[in-house]
């Protein structure tokens, strides 16, 4: 029955509940809110790289790369110009050029976008660590008011093969006007891919011309109304995308494409490498991203000068029982030990209790984040990485428990067996 | 056996900054086996001189020796080591750590000391031992010793000066706020466990009335010459 000192810390700690506890409960936030921005951060990141995976070009109208990737792959913005479609599918004969799936985006139904399409979509487009797409119901569109839905359109609005939808013109908060006359039939559901494809309705490219066949600048045609049945008999060819998805023979080629499309007479269109670019965009919010976690970190430093405070506050009342712990032949390091243990103890409960606090959180947001921003956060303990941060919290709870620890030591040294205030 | 428990030699010792020293003793012993009432009045330096006895303080002049064991030649931290090996302390206020049961209170100086844990041999066996000789059962054992009422309180700050048998006890002032039937109750268990494991004691108190009960009696003010005391 030799105590050890660790036991002697426990009681202590125990002795003092609610400032121990509101200690803990104020390290742990602050921990999980430093996690939480790195977790959320990297997520963030992978989530977005997810999506582009297998994607070597992204081709569409001249402007700024970041926003080219943002509105065709991400679905944020829209593209203030379209391309012509002849144009792009030019490029589909390139020797370079192994398959190209073009986009059109415009519409939406109930704020999920609609993308305009080929069937080659569900053949070569491929999410997280180059997963094909796969289908969780039905099949692809064939017919021109056939479409298919993401995993979360389908969850969200309870939509299965054979739904009746109608879509509506423009995005966003914008959608205003609907295209009622022409009703689209669910055919297939796709499996969830952590990517803005699990929020979209996909359709072919002849039903987005079918839609618009009495449509000019933006709204309808007045007196005009081409019934479903009818549209066959028009060109549903479309004339203009809004980018394309191109897969490349040899990677090697990548640059060499990129050049000659960029410097191409004619209509100016502009390729991107998704990965160079997702670069870029991570550059551009670099700044904002260390500062969060700057604020975390200062969240953390508050949270530890809290203990720092309860443990010194505390000491005034301690001096007699540490003046008792010397007469009883504990030298001053074992006192310095008891008060550094405490602190780290705490540290460490706060800590452990803040990934806690974290898991539970990212278990219970995680729905909410993918539905409202399509940012997957992976419920977990703790990653490798997170352990890296977390062992510098301790670090710093080490260094901030040195503070009461040398005070209780010089204490120790002066009082002797008596306590002199 | 050692023939000195406690010898002190031309004592000095001031606190830091004090210009006047508080402690001025030229001579001072007390024998092996010895039990010896000292006492003084409040403030005149009685917990000070207890302090360097036990090594907690070091003399600013002179020798203390305990058990033929010069303290000034140990570094501090061996005088701790020291300290918990052979001398057992009862505090005014008894001084028991509130948050600790009373068992761990009385197991408390087997923390510090090896030595002391292997002469208690099986601490816990000890710890029950020495409560079973001071009407401590086992249920109050438990207990916080925050819980435990003053007699009980002094029991258990009895037993933790006295587990692992160690060759001086000091109490200061221990039954300064007991009323007089407690005190002789205290004093007797005092006394009786101190020859029960052949301890020296060195008992502080301003209270005269306890002296008769000692081998000797002796007064702080004839053995400090110190021009001005303060505690």
């Amino acid at each position: 029955m030799r105590l050890p000192l660790w036991h002697l810390t426990l009681a202590s700690i125990r002795n003092r509940g609610l400032a121990t506890v509101l200690t803990v409960i104020a390290i742990a936030l602050s921990v999980a809110l430093l996690l939480g921005v790195e977790r959320l951060r990297n997520d963030a990141r992978a989530s977005f790289a997810n999506s582009v995976s297998g994607t070597d070009l992204i081709v569409g109208a001249r402007g700024g790369p970041v926003s080219l990737l943002l509105y065709s792959v991400f679905h944020i913005g829209d593209a203030t110009q379209d391309v012509s479609a002849a144009r792009i599918e030019a490029l589909r004969t390139h020797k370079d050029v192994a398959w190209l799936v073009p986009l059109s985006l415009g519409d939406s139904h109930r704020g999920y976008r609609v993308v305009g399409t080929t069937a080659d979509f569900f053949a070569h487009v491929q999410t997280g660590d180059r997963q094909p797409l796969r289908f969780t119901a039905g099949r692809a569109f064939d017919g021109v008011f056939e479409a298919v839905i993401g995993a979360e359109v389908a969850d969200a609005l309870g939509y299965a093969p054979g739904a009746k939808i109608v879509l509506s013109h423009g995005a966003g908060d914008f959608a205003a006007a609907e295209h009622a006359d022409k009703p689209f039939t669910v055919t297939g559901v796709l499996a969830r891919t952590g990517t803005p494809i699990d929020r979209s309705v996909l359709v072919s490219l002849a039903a987005i011309e079918a839609i618009h066949l009495d449509w000019q600048g933006g709204s309808r045609i007045p007196g005009v109304e081409i019934p479903p049945q009818f549209v066959q008999k028009f060109d549903l060819s479309p004339k203009r995308v809004t980018a394309a998805l191109i897969g490349l023979e040899r990677r090697s080629a990548v640059f060499r494409l990129q050049r000659e499309i960029n410097t191409s007479p004619g209509e100016p269109l502009m390729a991107i490498l998704p990965g160079v670019t997702l670069d870029e965009l991570w550059r551009i919010v670099g700044g904002v991203e260390r500062a969060l976690l700057a604020v975390s970190a200062f969240v953390v430093a508050v949270g530890l000068a809290g203990l720092v405070a309860t443990v010194v506050s505390s000491l005034s009342a301690r001096r007699r029982e540490l003046a008792i712990l010397r007469a009883l032949g504990a030298g001053p390091g074992d006192v310095f030990m008891l008060l550094l243990l405490e602190s780290v103890l705490l540290a460490l409960a706060g800590s452990g209790l803040g990934v806690l606090v974290l898991w539970a959180l990212s278990a219970g947001l995680s729905p909410w984040l993918m539905a409202q921003h399509g940012v997957q956060l992976v419920p977990r303990l703790i990653t490798p990485n997170e352990l890296m941060w977390l062992a510098a919290v301790l670090g710093a709870a080490v260094l901030a428990s040195l503070v009461p620890a040398l005070r209780a030591y010089r204490y120790s040294l002066a009082d002797g067996m008596t306590v002199r205030l | 056996m050692t023939s000195s428990a406690v010898t002190l030699s031309a004592l000095r010792f001031a606190w830091p900054g004090a210009a006047q020293p508080c402690l001025e003793v030229p001579d001072f012993r007390l024998a092996a086996g010895e039990r010896l009432f000292l006492h003084g009045p409040s403030g005149s330096g009685k917990t000070t001189l207890l302090s360097l006895i036990a090594g907690v303080l070091s003399p600013s002049a002179g020798r203390v020796q305990v058990l033929d064991t010069d303290l000034g030649t140990l570094s501090g931290r061996r005088r701790d080591r020291f300290r918990a090996e052979h001398i057992g302390i009862v505090f005014q206020q008894f001084n028991l750590i509130p948050y600790l049961s009373a068992a761990d209170n009385i197991a408390l100086p087997c923390r510090f000391s090896p030595a002391r844990a292997q002469r208690a041999g099986d601490v816990a066996a000890a710890v029950r031992r020495l409560a079973g000789h001071l009407d401590l059962s086992s249920e109050l054992l438990a207990r916080p010793a925050a819980e435990l009422s003053v007699g009980q309180q002094q029991r258990v700050a009895a037993a933790r000066a006295l587990i692992g048998a160690p060759a001086l006890v000091i109490a200061d002032e221990p039954t300064s706020s007991l009323d007089a039937a407690r005190q002789d109750a205290f004093l007797a268990l005092l006394l009786a466990e101190c020859t029960s494991v052949g301890a020296s004691l060195l008992f502080v108190s301003h209270d005269l009335r306890l002296a008769g009960r000692f081998d000797r009696c002796a007064e702080l003010a004839e053995l400090n010459r110190a021009a001005e005391v303060t505690a």
